[in-house]
């Protein structure tokens, strides 16, 4: 098992006719994720096998509106590539379209946007991941977004994090020492996004192939604090930690616009001094992440076994 | 992206938010002229004559001589960021105390001793004052909405109160489905303790404010002092406004209110190239893709024995003319004794990079160590490019020995 995604994942492609939503469409079918159809509208009817030097391995039907896709392909996913003028629409329209699963690449939607499609997913059954994020990849099944499919492997280290490139970072570490990922959530790096650090530690905590969790934070927020009270009062597999931007100066805006250090609030320290009072382990080198998730495993194996098999042995009951 | 004190109040203004009359000037004869048409013509008894800087603590900060750094002091006293000036002969001393300001710099607490050249003064009418308050709006991360805040702590620094008496502050949320409520201003003017006039005139000027702020995509409006007059109005003696970044698409004119001399020129530079640049002041230039590894970057760095001398995210598309001009803005740091590059190949190719490195080093006169980390697509075939170029590298696969080589290198100049 893994969560949110897997080999059966239905998964629609919102822009899958602009260049970024086809080189990414091409890659991720050939990672293996069933891509069951694309949306632009105007383009509805439509067969697209890609473009350029994305070229796909099977042609993707195209629909005009979300709900025509959902209609004719049955899915339950859906991965936005739709620039940020048009991207918080994007992201309501597959919310009203019953979408569970929404994940949205796009990196600069305005906030008053956000605010606005925050609301309706509140009313909604459906879970955003993003906006501004990499996607999220269970290795060996299906890869929903723009991450490098290659550096992954199929493992039991879950792993949530604001950022992209770190975040390929993290998990080319774990797989050179032969640590595997159950499943890697890039949250995103904006002040308002759909799933926080805490939804993401709960759904690891309740997934029985996880054996230890990790989270990659950075300064801006209270996101990291408020996981870290979660963490203490519910979580008994290990959980490691790396907080980026320990030498960012306050009030700069540090390229994501959530990561900001304002009055004297989101700072690295902060964020590590509560993070330790949840008995989380600390990577203080962005060199060691491996290295700390490994010895973390190594420290508590007999534990993180013992959850996993008692919510398996739960399932069955159910 | 923050505007000046005069225009965020010019834009208020068209929102019926109330300001008091006031104009901006550049030159003493400017400011003189301006004293004289708005104000001493028109019998006006005070004005304040503001320097104008985008930094905060202006009221308190002190004029100083840009060349010589000796405070200035006028008719005997040491000349402040702000002065009240009355009496006979308003334009007159306004211009004689411009001719001290303009061109010279303003040292504040959040300038630090560098401070900041002052280009421009507002010259405003004087008010009486009864009260002094705060009002901000800001968003609040926790419920993705945004928040109003006001306090009875007028000219205070909001986080000081925060911290020190929180109970002091009184805060409202917006629920983005039915927007702001006439009960949610009541419940903030009686917080306040305002009553009669006062009262009426918070209720329209505070929804007022929540309309512009929402109207012209502000990530933050703060009017510090927020003023009750004499004769019971409520007038926004103090307005900031820092827009947000990613609603500047639809704001046109928001691109001539920006002023770059208050920016770091390389800052302002690295922004034409839709570069991500942030100067600070170590000693390793750094240049990553992706703004979260451009962080551990530069904390690596620091745990390494160095000190970063940037922020700088080129993104994902690295090409050659990214990589020079990233390399040109890193170097015009005269603090810069070596180069960390930290590429994660994703998306991105390694052989390319390293493509784009050497073909930039052939524009660029780079002469302090350069290592170079590519990880990821294709980072042996960008190692022995490298390798192979006969520049000299100091070349890393994985963050680990980056790390090591920082150390080393910085040891060998020491």
């Amino acid at each position: 098992m893994s969560v949110l995604v897997d080999k059966k994942t239905k998964l629609l492609v919102q822009g899958i006719t602009g260049n970024e939503g086809a080189f990414h469409t091409a890659q991720m079918i050939e990672y293996g994720t069933n891509v069951v159809g694309g949306v632009t509208p105007g383009k509805g009817g439509t067969k697209f096998n890609g473009k350029g030097e994305a070229v796909f391995s099977k042609p993707v039907p195209v629909f005009d509106t979300v709900k025509d896709a959902v209609e004719a392909t049955g899915a339950n996913a859906t991965v936005i590539f739709v620039p940020p003028p048009f991207a918080a629409d994007a992201i309501l329209e597959a919310i009203d379209a019953g979408i569970a699963l929404i994940v949205c690449i796009t990196e600069g939607i305005p906030v008053n946007d956000m605010i606005k499609v925050n609301a309706a997913l509140k009313d909604s059954q459906s879970r955003l991941i993003g906006p501004n994020c990499p996607g999220v990849i269970t290795p060996g099944e299906a890869k929903i977004g723009i991450m490098p499919g290659f550096i992954h492997k199929k493992g039991k280290v879950g792993l949530i994090s604001r950022s992209g490139t770190l975040t390929y970072e993290a998990v080319k570490q774990l797989t050179d020492l032969k640590i595997g990922q159950s499943t890697c959530i890039g949250i995103g790096g904006d002040p308002i996004i759909g799933t926080q650090f805490i939804d993401a530690i709960k759904l690891f905590n309740e997934d029985p192939k996880t054996e230890a969790i990790l989270m990659i934070g950075e300064i801006g927020g209270t996101a990291e604090e408020t996981a870290a009270e979660y963490i203490k009062a519910n979580v008994k597999k290990p959980v490691i930690s790396f907080i980026a931007g320990r030498t960012a100066p306050p009030g700069r805006r540090m390229g994501h616009a959530g990561a900001i250090i304002s009055g004297g609030k989101g700072t690295a320290d902060e964020k590590i001094a509560v993070l330790k009072d949840a008995g989380i382990h600390i990577v203080e080198s962005p060199a060691e992440i491996g290295v700390v998730v490994k010895s973390a495993l190594e420290q508590a194996p007999k534990a993180a076994k013992k959850v996993a098999t008692k919510s398996r042995a739960k399932k069955k009951v159910e | 992206m923050k505007i000046h004190e005069h225009q965020a109040k010019e834009l208020l203004k068209r929102y019926g938010v109330p300001v008091l009359k006031s104009g901006v000037a550049f030159s003493a004869e400017e400011a003189g002229k301006v004293a004289w048409d708005l104000f001493e013509s028109q019998n006006v008894p005070v004005v304040v004559l503001k320097a104008k800087i985008h930094a905060g603590g202006r009221g308190k900060g002190a004029m100083h001589n840009a060349e010589s750094n000796e405070p200035i002091h006028f008719e005997g006293n040491q000349l402040r960021g702000v002065s009240i000036v009355k009496g006979d002969s308003i334009a007159d001393k306004v211009y004689k105390m411009t001719q001290n300001i303009i061109g010279n710099k303003l040292i504040t607490i959040q300038t630090g001793e560098a401070g900041s050249i002052v280009n421009r003064v507002l010259i405003e009418e004087g008010c009486r004052i009864a009260k002094e308050f705060y009002a901000g709006i800001v968003l609040d991360r926790q419920t993705g909405m945004n928040t109003i805040m006001v306090s009875t702590q007028g000219g205070m620094e909001i986080e000081k109160v925060a911290e020190e008496t929180p109970e002091l502050i009184i805060k409202e949320w917006i629920n983005p489905k039915i927007g702001f409520q006439d009960y949610q201003a009541r419940r903030l003017a009686f917080g306040l303790g305002l009553e009669g006039d006062a009262y009426k005139s918070f209720l329209g000027f505070i929804k007022k404010l929540v309309n512009a702020y929402e109207d012209l995509d502000c990530s933050l409006v703060e009017i510090n002092p927020l003023v009750a007059t004499e004769d019971n109005q409520i007038i926004a003696l103090d307005a900031k406004i820092t827009f947000d970044d990613n609603a500047i698409y639809r704001h046109k004119e928001y691109a001539t209110l920006r002023d770059i001399t208050e920016e770091a020129p390389l800052e302002v530079e690295a922004s034409k190239y839709d570069l991500n640049y942030i100067k600070l002041d170590g000693n390793v230039g750094c240049m990553v893709n992706g703004a979260g590894l451009a962080m551990a970057t530069m904390d690596m760095i620091k745990l390494s024995g160095g000190s970063p001398a940037n922020f700088l995210d080129v993104g994902g598309g690295a090409n050659v003319e990214r990589i020079a001009n990233a390399f040109r803005i890193m170097m015009s740091d005269p603090n810069v004794e070596a180069v960390l590059i930290n590429i994660f190949g994703g998306i991105v190719r390694c052989d390319k990079v390293a493509d784009g490195i050497i073909q930039a080093l052939q524009t660029v006169k780079v002469d302090v160590p350069v290592i170079v980390r590519l990880d990821g697509t294709n980072a042996i075939e960008g190692k022995e490019m490298l390798l192979k170029s006969g520049l000299k590298f100091n070349v890393a696969i994985n963050l680990k020995d980056a790390a090591t080589l920082v150390t080393e290198v910085l040891g060998s100049i020491n």
